[in-house]
């Protein structure tokens, strides 16, 4: 591996400015392993919601093709590779089709809630006072409620319970979003409140500067490190919700979208009736996919924490060989100094 | 290193000495490749003495002596021996090649540490009796009675008064000294042969420093043991070590007797290290040298900063009082004077440099910066006064946004007040004031975190005298740096001072430094001013009993000056109680 004679720039290279390529790379063992597949698991995700419509043999709401119906319940064939529904669906084509579904709720929630919880967190952490304390209350109120029920209301006010696609994919979001908010809000506001009485932002107060300088150019920075991580908890999070809500009946019509909850409600009674294939594919569906986003998020927490982070040992060569411009990022915590001789003969 | 089990037979040459490491090499797997921290080490310290290893920051002395204990970070390999001998001389361990289970066996027995930061080394929520006695329970079945006995008794042998109830009192029941005494006598409680400090007294005040210094060589003397001392504080070592070991870039470049080594140091960087600790008396004359210069300048006598009768006062929690951290201070500082303030931690000198910027309010009598009365004031009417004050923070380290360049930090409050547009604009002059700190200005393209501790702190300066300020407040700006670094910085210091002009009140707990640079030096006590005076007044006859003491206690880097002083405050401290 050649990443223990490159030297580290003070300037990142174009690759390491790719997201997750740094991890990947700076990874090793189990770790890189589940990142990996992690990565290789949501790439296919989001590849197949996009390419739906291109892969799909049918439609999600098709019933029958050349005007002859598939017929409902039919087992895995060579015309229906996975099977058909109880309501007479293609289950393959359904499957795929519910990705897109999937992946639009989950954009969708995630914008919603990601923008007015910093905005929230960091006005709220930063000014303190009354309107801290209620903000934080009320988020804790939102906590007390059990996610799922908060977002089957949220789906009746919205939309009647039931809907279309553009409907549906709202009402799911906008439910979700009612809970997210108040994770970016404490999130975003536990580190506000710790920047605030670090001594950069004490210094920016010394010379003067106004709230809204200091808050966007000193603390807004600084405070959204962890959100990568969050944001792919939250996206499993958004597709369990979804899901859930279509188990129960809040999600969408077979007729406006695919939508892997409502399909495994269908299944229900199938299951016991030996009819495995209607059930078995959504639910691999759903797993699959929040397996892949949670790998992700899990490991890139592993790795932004350096106590976790595993590396390789280190080679003894007997030459000293640390000293071949080989210092680590994190030197200048230590107060090792970072001189790099070539970069100082540029100038 | 061949014996699997880390024990090999006495019959070595070294078996005098209690610990003898050999060719020691440590090497970190980071991100950034291998580093090597420690490269070929040999030190060896015979029964009851006191080595000290000495360096600055970097140069692999704490990774050395923790090694004694086998306590490296998982992402480190170490190769070379560390041949460590039990008080009784039964057993001998290589520590490096010792199985976990060994070494915990050890640790405690035969070797024992002692950490910089006590209050962070005691668990908060166990009595410091029940922490001792899981030191001796885990090294043998004692009965719980036992072990409290003979935690008392320890307690009362480091010096604690009335043990019997102090071993049931919590950690923060505990002033730091005590605490540390505690820390020590956790490390005493088995008798091990060799004691690790590492930097046992750097968390602590000056006074309470030359106590733990005093309790660490009466461990010597009634414990018979022996102790690897760590410190980057010269001082610390002319008064306790037999030997002292320099380091640099994780090699030993000289190894001798203390005396010796003080009083004629043989290699370039040793000599280095000693001509840049501060000494007393060093300031005078170039105080008054600035003193003339500026009654030869200046003849207005309106003070930048006047305070009388300042009250500062932290509220307390719902049904306390609050703290007052500041108690009727009178101080002036006039245009172009530097005002050395001292104290130890809790005395309020922070506070006040805090007041003086705006930071912290002022509860009560009057403070005066710049013409505007602070006692109750809006931080609307107090910015435009903010263009003519300057502030140098203590750690270099956060006082830099770590996501903005240098020059992006530095040219912040030439935008901030309209003197630039952006960053951009503001380049030449921040290339301009990169320079006057002795920075290349290709350093301003730099992240903080790619600059050491020094340049920091230099782009400190340059930031806080961007704006040309009348008043520079310097809150202990040297005390995160290494000895040879702070020379640089405090001499940075007195050139811009000298340049620009400005008035400066410094923050320190270090005389020494004060009375290099200040004109006048106030020393605080409990928020109190208790003495106030030019550096000869108030370092050459000290009138207050606490400055005696503070003065007293300061070790010089000097092994028989320090003994003589030591001596001197022992006679102060017999006076006072």
């Amino acid at each position: 591996m050649s990443r223990l004679s490159t030297p580290s720039r003070p300037r990142r290279s174009l690759a390491s400015r790719i997201p997750l390529f740094d991890q990947v790379r700076s990874s090793i063992g189990l770790q890189r392993g589940m990142l990996v597949a992690g990565l290789v698991i949501t790439l296919a995700f989001v590849l197949v919601a996009i390419l739906a419509p291109v892969i799909a043999p049918f439609g999600f709401s098709q019933l029958r093709s050349d005007g002859v119906a598939f017929g409902a319940q039919q087992p895995p064939s060579s015309s229906h590779l996975l099977g058909t529904t109880v309501g007479g669906y293609d289950v393959f084509s359904r499957v795929l089709w519910g990705a897109q579904t999937a992946l639009l709720t989950i954009i969708v929630s995630v914008l919603l809630s990601i923008f007015i919880g910093i905005a929230l967190g960091l006005i709220s952490g930063y000014l303190g006072g009354w309107l801290d304390r209620v903000l934080v209350v009320v988020c804790d109120a939102v906590y007390a409620f059990p996610s799922l029920l908060l977002a089957i209301v949220m789906s009746i006010v919205i939309s009647g319970g039931r809907s279309d696609l553009t409907g549906g994919i709202l009402a799911a979001s906008i439910s979700i979003t009612v809970v997210f908010i108040p994770q970016y809000f404490r999130v975003i506001r536990a580190e506000t409140v710790r920047i605030k009485n670090e001594a950069y932002v004490e210094s920016a107060k010394v010379i003067g500067t106004r709230a809204p300088r200091i808050i966007l150019r000193h603390v807004l920075r600084n405070a959204t490190r962890s959100l990568p991580l969050l944001l792919t908890l939250n996206s499993s999070e958004a597709l369990l919700t979804l899901a859930g809500l279509g188990f129960l009946g809040f999600g969408i019509e077979p007729s406006a979208a695919a939508e892997w909850g409502y399909d495994l409600n269908k299944a229900l009674s199938d299951v016991t009736s030996g009819i495995w294939w209607t059930a078995l594919f959504p639910g691999l569906a759903i797993v699959l996919a929040v397996l892949g986003i949670t790998l992700v998020g899990e490991s890139l927490n592993d790795l932004a924490d350096p106590r976790l982070r595993g590396r390789r040992a280190a080679v003894d060569s007997g030459a000293p060989s640390a000293d071949n411009g080989a210092v680590p990022h994190g030197a200048g915590a230590s107060g090792a100094p970072l001189i790099d001789s070539n970069e100082e003969a540029r100038s | 290193m061949s014996i699997a089990d880390g024990t090999v037979s006495t019959d070595n040459k070294s078996v005098d000495d209690i610990v003898a490491i050999t060719d020691l090499r440590v090497t970190f797997a980071t991100d950034g490749g291998a580093v090597r921290a420690v490269d070929g080490v040999s030190i060896s310290v015979r029964p009851r003495e006191i080595v000290a290893i000495v360096g600055e920051s970097g140069s692999g002395k704490s990774v050395t002596a923790k090694s004694i204990l086998g306590l490296v970070p998982a992402t480190a390999t170490s190769s070379g021996s560390i041949l460590l001998r039990s008080r009784d001389r039964t057993r001998t361990t290589d520590v490096v090649a010792a199985s976990a289970n060994k070494l915990r066996e050890l640790r405690g027995e035969d070797v024992a540490m002692v950490f910089q930061e006590p209050s962070t080394a005691l668990n908060p929520v166990y009595t410091v009796g029940w922490q001792i006695a899981e030191g001796i329970r885990a090294h043998g079945s004692v009965s719980r009675a036992d072990a409290k006995k003979q935690a008392i008794d320890i307690l009362r042998r480091v010096g604690i008064p009335d043990p019997e109830t102090r071993v049931n009192y919590y950690p923060h029941q505990f002033s730091g000294g005590q605490k540390q005494r505690v820390v020590i006598a956790m490390a005493l409680v088995l008798n091990p042969g060799l004691i690790v400090a590492d930097e046992p007294t750097t968390a602590l005040d000056v006074t309470v420093q030359a106590e733990i210094l005093d309790l660490l060589r009466r461990l010597r003397d009634e414990f018979d043991t022996a102790i690897v001392l760590i410190t980057h504080n010269m001082g610390v070592v002319a008064d306790l070590a037999d030997r002292v070991v320099v380091m640099y870039q994780g090699k030993v470049v000289e190894e001798a007797d203390a005396r010796t080594l003080f009083a004629s140091p043989q290699d370039d960087y040793t000599k280095q290290l000693l001509a840049a600790v501060p000494h007393i008396g060093q300031g005078e004359a170039r105080a008054a040298v600035r003193t003339q210069e500026r009654l030869e300048r200046e003849s207005s006598t309106t003070p930048v900063v006047a305070a009388r009768d300042l009250v500062i006062e932290y509220p307390g929690r719902l049904g306390r009082g609050g703290f007052r951290a500041v108690n009727g201070v009178s101080f002036e500082i006039k245009e172009g004077e530097v005002l050395g303030l001292v104290g130890e931690s809790g005395s309020g000198k922070t506070t006040i440099g805090r007041a003086i910027a705006g930071l912290s309010k002022v509860t009560g009598g009057s403070l005066n910066v710049l013409g505007r009365e602070m006692l109750g004031i809006k931080e609307r009417s107090f910015r435009s006064a903010r263009v003519d004050i300057g502030f140098v923070f203590q750690d270099p380290a956060s006082s830099f946004n770590p996501l903005l360049t240098i020059a992006e930090c530095v040219a912040e409050p030439l935008v901030v007040h309209g003197r630039a547009a952006d960053a951009r604009e503001a380049r030449a002059q921040v290339d301009e004031l990169l320079e006057a700190v002795q920075l290349p200005k290709a350093f301003g393209d730099r992240y903080p975190h790619e600059l050491s501790g020094g340049q920091r702190q230099r782009a400190s300066l340059a930031r806080s005298i961007a704006l040309r300020p009348k008043l520079l407040i310097a809150d202990e700006p040297t005390s995160a740096l290494d000895v040879s670094v702070q020379a640089r910085v405090l001499e940075l210091f007195t050139e811009l001072q000298r340049e620009f002009g400005f008035a400066s009140l410094f923050i320190s707990h270090d005389l020494a430094v004060v009375d290099l640079l200040a004109d006048r030096i106030a020393v605080l006590y409990k928020g109190e001013l208790v003495e106030e005076g030019t550096g000869a007044e108030v370092l050459g006859a000290p009138r207050h009993p606490y400055t005696q003491r503070l003065l007293a206690s300061l070790p010089v880097p000097d092994p028989i000056e320090q003994q003589a002083r030591r001596e001197a405050l022992h006679r102060l401290q017999g006076v006072d109680g």
